[in-house]
């Protein structure tokens, strides 16, 4: 295999990227309450989707003390997690958000590298 | 070792959280720390989850302590099923709000982290889990599927700690399953943070038979049996064989109980065996050990107890059939469920399960009588040291619960005074069968080697088996030893012709004298006749004089009347 033929996947795979580049986001983030890591959370997953999936996203921030049932029936076990239903393939994204890489990974916004 | 009495139990001592599993609450001394986690570790398939499911499914049926299953590994419907082989309904059990599963799944692929978090959500599943049924009991199977889901081994284990001191704030009776680690008890040293109570389980493979043993690693505050224990796992879930736990402080019985056969009653005394001893009969093959003991078992049933019979080498019905040639119909025992005979080749399961095995028949038929036919077949798959245990254990085990046990033992050649692995010390009577070979035909001898406890016959017997039974003759002491069979027949028709010989010279005898007592008496008889004439002769003479002496007298008068004599006036 050589260099261009990589190349060419590469290019292939961005196409694919930007061709569905205007999907519709579902997300839903688990929160334990008022806690710095829930409020961290919910700052940080805000701020990138205004910057990466502005007007096509739908986020809610939901409190897993509110309603524990949604814990079990949404398989949470850390929190926070952030849920990404739509599109497929769904992904877990646990943590305080704060590493923007890997939520971009995760969101499949981009490849990993 | 020995467990403590449970009246020794200080008020201080440690609640316990009975499990209901069969035996592990007699060697946890009543079962787990109440309120405090226990760690159950064991490598793959050594029935961790079984256990920790039985712990649950017992609570919540016969404690009514509702119980909460968090399982990383099986779904819901997985652990019904495994449930219902146990005949216990999970479903009915979470309808009726005693149970609760929660199934947590972890893709790791599905996963990307973040950021800080914590495991929170996993918290808020469990509390929601034990406050919607008011659990007491909670099980989490195997939580370790954590480190394989979540990278962060950090978070993990300061999430854990949390998790265990959570669990035991929360009050509820916990049970953590691990998977046996190389060097640790648990892949991810669970151990450190659990260390309550920890549980092993285990599962080996020797001579290709696997036997699973547990032992109880830590019981922090408690005392407990430190032995490995073996289990099993059957259709009626997990039992522990607690059998080292058993000392010698059985109380004994002074009742005494029929052997069968009437004269080897008379041999120990007229009475028989004593209640709840051990008795072994040993003998080479085929001198009759099983028909002792199945007269024995007859017996039993005869007198309405219950008799359960191991057998090794035949099966029932041969067993039935055989001893029906000797005139012990054992059928109707069966019929009437008095009699239960368990057949099974000893090669099947290793000893200790043998033993487990044996163990809950026994809890379960409640026998006044076991027979073992034959103890050495078992004695084949085990090593010394083991078959030595095992026995001890099973024996301390019967006598504990005052059941007489009969065990057949075969000797090959050698010294017949000898067991394998010194069984007998642990025998309170021993019966020694065995040929003699006298004039070209063999028969059978028994004698009592020994008899704990009772005057016993110090003879040999001539054993005989019979259409009718099983009878015990006496042997004849020829000068070339003890007589049996033919040799018997012809010393007994030797002195039967003796005997005959000095009746009649007796009769002869008795016959003589009878002639000479009849000759003294005629004698007699002449004697007194000729003293009688003489007797006689004198009262005849007596009576002449007296005779004369009146007419005397008369004459007298009469002359003087004739003279008219004077005197005779005055005189009238």
């Amino acid at each position: 295999m050589n260099e261009n033929e990589i190349k060419d996947v590469t290019e292939e795979f961005e196409q694919s990227l930007q061709k569905d580049g205007n999907e519709k986001y579902v997300l839903r983030l688990y929160i334990t309450g008022i806690t710095p890591k829930s409020t961290q959370a919910i700052h940080n997953i805000r701020k990138i989707c205004e910057e990466n999936l502005k007007g096509r996203y739908e986020l809610e921030v939901i409190d897993i003390y509110q309603q524990p049932v949604l814990a079990k029936d949404e398989q949470i076990i850390a929190a926070p997690t952030l849920i990404k239903k739509l599109p497929l393939p769904l992904r877990r994204l646990i943590g305080d958000m704060s590493d923007k890489e890997r939520i971009l990974v995760g969101l499949d916004l981009r490849s990993k590298s | 070792m020995t467990i403590r009495k449970k009246n020794l139990k200080s008020p201080e001592e440690l609640p316990k959280c009975t499990t209901g599993i069969r035996g592990l609450d007699e060697i946890t001394d009543g079962g787990l720390p109440k309120g405090r986690p226990t760690l159950i570790c064991g490598s793959a398939g050594c029935g961790k989850t079984l256990m920790a499911m039985e712990f649950l499914v017992r609570g919540a049926a016969q404690f009514n302590e509702p119980g909460v299953f968090m399982s990383f590994e099986e779904s819901s419907d997985e652990l019904a099923q495994n449930v219902a082989s146990l005949g216990f309904d999970l479903n009915e059990l979470i309808a009726s709000k005693k149970m609760y599963i929660d199934q947590v799944r972890i893709e790791r692929s599905e996963i990307e982290e973040t950021g800080e978090y914590d495991l929170e959500g996993l918290f808020i599943r469990l509390n929601y889990a034990i406050d919607s049924i008011g659990a007491n009991r909670v099980v989490l199977d195997t939580i370790e599927s954590l480190f394989g889901g979540l990278a962060n081994e950090g978070v993990l284990r300061a999430e854990l700690r949390r998790l265990f001191r959570w669990l035991k704030e929360k009050g509820v009776t916990a049970i953590i399953t691990g998977e046996r680690g190389e060097k640790m008890l648990t892949r991810h040293g669970l151990e450190e943070y659990v260390s309550d109570c920890v549980i092993l389980l285990d599962n080996r493979v020797e001579g290709q038979i696997s036997t699973r043993r547990l032992r109880i690693v830590k019981y922090r505050g408690s005392s407990h049996g430190t032995n490995e224990y073996p289990f099993l796992i059957d259709e009626k879930g997990i039992s522990v064989l607690p059998i080292t736990s058993i000392g010698l402080q059985h109380g004994v019985s002074t009742e005494r109980i029929s052997t069968g056969i009437p004269r080897l009653d008379t041999m120990m005394g007229g009475e028989g065996y004593y209640r709840g001893s051990s008795v072994l009969i040993s003998g080479t093959a085929g001198t009759g050990k099983s028909s002792i003991a199945a007269n024995f078992a007859n017996a039993a049933c005869s007198r309405g107890e219950r008799c359960l019979y191991f057998a090794f080498e035949e099966a029932p019905s041969q067993i039935t059939r055989n001893m029906r040639s000797i005139g012990i119909d054992l059928e109707p025992w069966i019929e009437q469920g008095l009699l239960d005979i368990y057949a099974v080749r000893p090669s099947i399961y290793g000893l200790e399960m043998h033993l487990v095995k044996m163990y809950k028949m026994v809890t379960e038929f409640k026998p006044e009588v076991v027979i073992i036919d034959p103890v050495t077949n078992l004695i084949a798959i085990g090593s010394d040291t083991e078959v030595k245990s095992m026995l001890a254990r099973l024996i301390d085990f019967l006598k504990a619960n005052q059941i007489t046990a009969l065990f057949t033992n075969l000797s090959h050649g050698g010294s017949l005074e000898m067991t394998e692995f010194g069984i007998s010390s642990l025998m309170d009577t021993w019966l020694l069968l065995r040929d003699i070979e006298i004039g070209g035909e063999r028969n059978r001898g028994l004698y009592i080697l020994k008899s704990r406890g009772m005057a016993h016959s110090n003879q040999i017997r001539e054993f005989l088996l019979t259409d009718k039974g099983i009878d015990l003759i006496d042997v004849y002491l020829g000068p070339g030893g003890v007589l049996t069979g033919a040799a018997r027949s012809a010393q007994e028709a030797q002195e039967k012709a003796s005997d005959l010989m000095r009746k009649e010279e007796i009769e002869r005898k008795k016959r003589e004298l009878e002639r000479k007592r009849a000759a003294l008496e005629a004698q007699i008889t002449a004697m007194r006749s000729e003293f009688e004439s003489a007797e006689e002769e004198v009262a005849k003479l007596t009576q002449q004089e007296e005779m004369q002496e009146k007419v005397l007298a008369g004459d007298r008068t009469e002359m003087m009347r004739l003279r008219r004599g004077d005197d005779m006036r005055t005189r009238k």
